[in-house]
């Protein structure tokens, strides 16, 4: 055993980082910020590239489902009994009636074709856990940093809060606020109700996280001398924290908000696996999964694709999520 | 230290009031307004209204929001008397109520959930420990080389996998292929290896979720910690690397594990839902899943209640273990 090297990142580019800083002869040196250095970090993690090139390709899945579907696919809501073995209604052929047509094989039962279903879910998943990232981090900077910033009665209500959120038991919890959620709101229907309903919930509970980050950030940032600089310069209160805190927390924040995402579409399809989802016929891969609870014995490949679906997502964002991390960590070296 | 202790407890059993507050608000009243009667969703709605007046009355479901809650608190405390109808019922202390479909005292059906969500975790939490805390060490030790690597990304694709996914997948592989296991939940008391057998495929499920998360926390915090001055001193005074690792670095490392080990079993007599439903354990999980589908009011706030109390109860304990673990820890 060695002494341990100075900080070195988990995946080893930060040794390669550093020697890409030995000015070469004959050429200039130029500053660089430190958002340009953790793009230059980041394109060298080639794990965090896969993870951010294939969470590339599932946004657009998402965007363009309804072309692709047209293009490979059948309606995701259509019945395709021809396709299933009426004896114990399981899909024809080996593989969950996988084939050139049906690229990953048909529901059991009704024969609906999960390749749609599966590209459709990819619109619920990733719309619900971006947008209750959004609402997350929205909620927990500005309720952070006005606890950080302030101090005082303020700070110790935030933070009350925010212990108290943590406390409650949030699966249980939205699970339940759901099923007694009305099936019409705010001028919004079915299952339009239904993802509202859970981009606010699952951004309600996530926020105490963002919180907790922000305004332990801005204790120690608002020592800095840069900000008693604002200060002295008659800047009033709204600007400094905005113009000159907020910037300073970005890296965190960018950090924190990729790394919830995975977590958010995992709540989202265990909600859905639950029955506290988007309503049917919307598709969504939890609702998937939870519908082959009863059909995995005779098909399990109707278990599996949208089983590895959720996966595959969930472990593209963490690894995009960890490589972002390592990229902005101030600790590794410059 | 014993006035700590008392602000602590203070704070615990005002955070409990809240949530049993906002809990009871929130599922009492948007029921309301949204039209649906929780007198009529206790009787059922071919009652006719005279029985639907009768049990508002005894409940005193037309009291105003705060009165109920004070009632419901008081009935944990004190028990509570329902009278209507002519008729008096005793409910005995800890009192939650009955349930809106059965009509059976809240309680005791809670008290029997308990034990199946209780051996989950407990077994499922001996088995990541070994697994996460081994791995984590293992790979900060050998950090960069093969076995790293290979352990990082077990750890990554294990917490990156739905647990009712891997719960599917071991049920379809162990239990319907090979048929080593039958998953049936079986009481401790009536045949010790049946509720073994039943158990062992939600140990697993649920262990290598947390021993992935483990390990990844073990790694980070023992590379800092053997970044530390007191560990290039250790070495330097000629201890040996055993002592230099076993006691000295892993001390410091152990310090966040049980901290988050903590937090984390009390967070899981409410988060085993997932666990449950999937492997069809009749914990308190699955009973909080079939009284939010039959809108079973009181049952679903007792469970609410039991496992924010199990959150907040770790959190104390971690706190004062912390106190006794780590001596820098001051309790101002």
């Amino acid at each position: 055993m060695t002494a341990p090297l100075p900080e070195t990142s988990a995946t080893g580019t930060a040794t390669v980082v550093a020697d890409a800083e030995i000015p070469v002869p004959g050429t200039t040196i130029e500053g660089r910020s430190p958002w340009r250095i953790a793009w230059t970090r980041l394109k060298r993690d080639k794990l965090a590239l896969a993870g951010g090139i294939v969470v590339l390709l599932l946004v657009l899945v998402a965007i363009f489902a309804p072309l692709i579907v047209d293009l490979f696919g059948h309606p995701p809501n259509e019945y395709h009994e021809d396709q299933i073995d009426p004896l114990f209604g399981t899909p024809k052929g080996s593989w969950g009636g996988i084939n050139g047509d049906f690229l990953f094989g048909v529901e059991p039962v009704n024969g609906r074709d999960v390749f749609s279903r599966v590209v459709y879910g990819a619109r619920v998943s990733l719309l619900v856990a971006f947008l209750s990232a959004v609402v997350a981090v929205l909620i927990g900077t500005v309720l952070g940093i006005i606890a950080g910033y302030f101090g005082g009665w303020v700070d110790t209500v935030v933070s009350r809060v925010m212990d108290a959120l943590l406390a409650f038991p949030q699966l249980l919890f939205i699970i339940a606020l759901i099923s007694v959620v009305p099936n019409e709101l705010w001028g919004l229907t079915g299952s339009g109700v239904r993802m509202a309903v859970l981009i606010a919930v699952i951004g309600f509970f996530g926020w105490p996280y963002v919180g907790r980050i922000v305004r332990g950030q801005t204790l120690s940032l608002r020592e800095r001398e840069y900000v008693e600089a604002a200060r002295s310069l008659g800047a009033g209160r709204t600007y400094i924290l905005f113009r000159e805190l907020l910037p300073n927390l970005v890296a965190p924040i960018t950090v924190y908000a990729t790394l919830m995402i995975p977590t958010n579409v995992l709540t989202e399809a265990a909600l859905s696996f639950l029955g506290a989802g988007v309503k049917p016929p919307t598709s969504s891969w939890g609702q998937m999964l939870s519908k082959a609870v009863n059909t995995y014995e005779g098909d399990p490949m109707f278990m599996v694709i949208p089983g590895l679906a959720i996966f595959v997502t969930v472990l593209a964002f963490n690894l995009f999520g960890d490589g972002v991390r390592d990229a902005l960590d101030p600790k590794g070296s410059r | 230290m014993f006035a700590y202790i008392v602000r602590r407890l203070f704070a615990v059993i005002v955070m409990l009031l809240v949530v049993t507050l906002v809990t009871f608000f929130i599922f009492f009243t948007i029921p309301k307004l949204t039209g649906a009667d929780p007198a009529a969703m206790y009787v059922g709605k071919q009652a006719d209204p005279e029985t639907i007046e009768g049990i508002r009355q005894k409940l005193g479901l037309s009291d105003p929001v705060l009165v109920q809650f004070w009632h419901f608190v008081s009935g944990i405390f004190a028990g509570r008397d329902y009278t209507g109808g002519g008729t008096v019922d005793h409910c005995p202390a800890p009192c939650f109520g009955y349930s809106f479909r059965t009509e059976q005292a809240v309680w005791p059906i809670l008290t029997d959930r308990l034990p199946p969500t209780l051996a989950l975790a407990g077994g499922a939490c001996v088995i990541w420990l070994l697994l996460g805390v081994t791995a984590g060490v293992v790979s900060a030790l050998k950090r960069g080389t093969k076995i790293d690597r290979g352990a990082m990304m077990t750890a990554l694709a294990g917490v990156s996998l739905p647990i009712y996914f891997t719960a599917l997948l071991l049920l379809a592989l162990f239990k319907y292929k090979l048929g080593w296991t039958s998953s049936e939940y079986v009481d401790f008391a009536d045949d010790p290896a049946g509720w073994f057998g039943g158990l062992i495929l939600p140990w697993v499920a649920l262990a290598f979720l947390y021993a992935a998360m483990y390990a990844r926390l073990t790694r980070a915090t023992m590379m800092e910690v053997l970044g530390e001055d007191y560990i290039r001193t250790a070495r330097a005074k000629g201890l040996t690397e055993r002592m230099v690792i076993g006691k000295h670095a892993m001390r410091s490392t152990m310090t966040p594990i049980a901290t988050i080990l903590g937090m984390d079993l009390g967070a899981l007599v409410g988060s085993a839902i997932l666990t449950e439903s999937a492997f069809n354990l009749p914990g308190l999980g699955q009973a909080a899943v079939t009284a939010i589908n039959n809108r079973d009011l009181p049952i679903i706030l007792g469970v609410v209640l039991i496992a924010a109390t199990a959150v907040v109860v770790a959190n104390l304990v971690v706190d004062l273990l912390y106190a006794v673990i780590d001596p820098r820890v001051r309790l101002s």
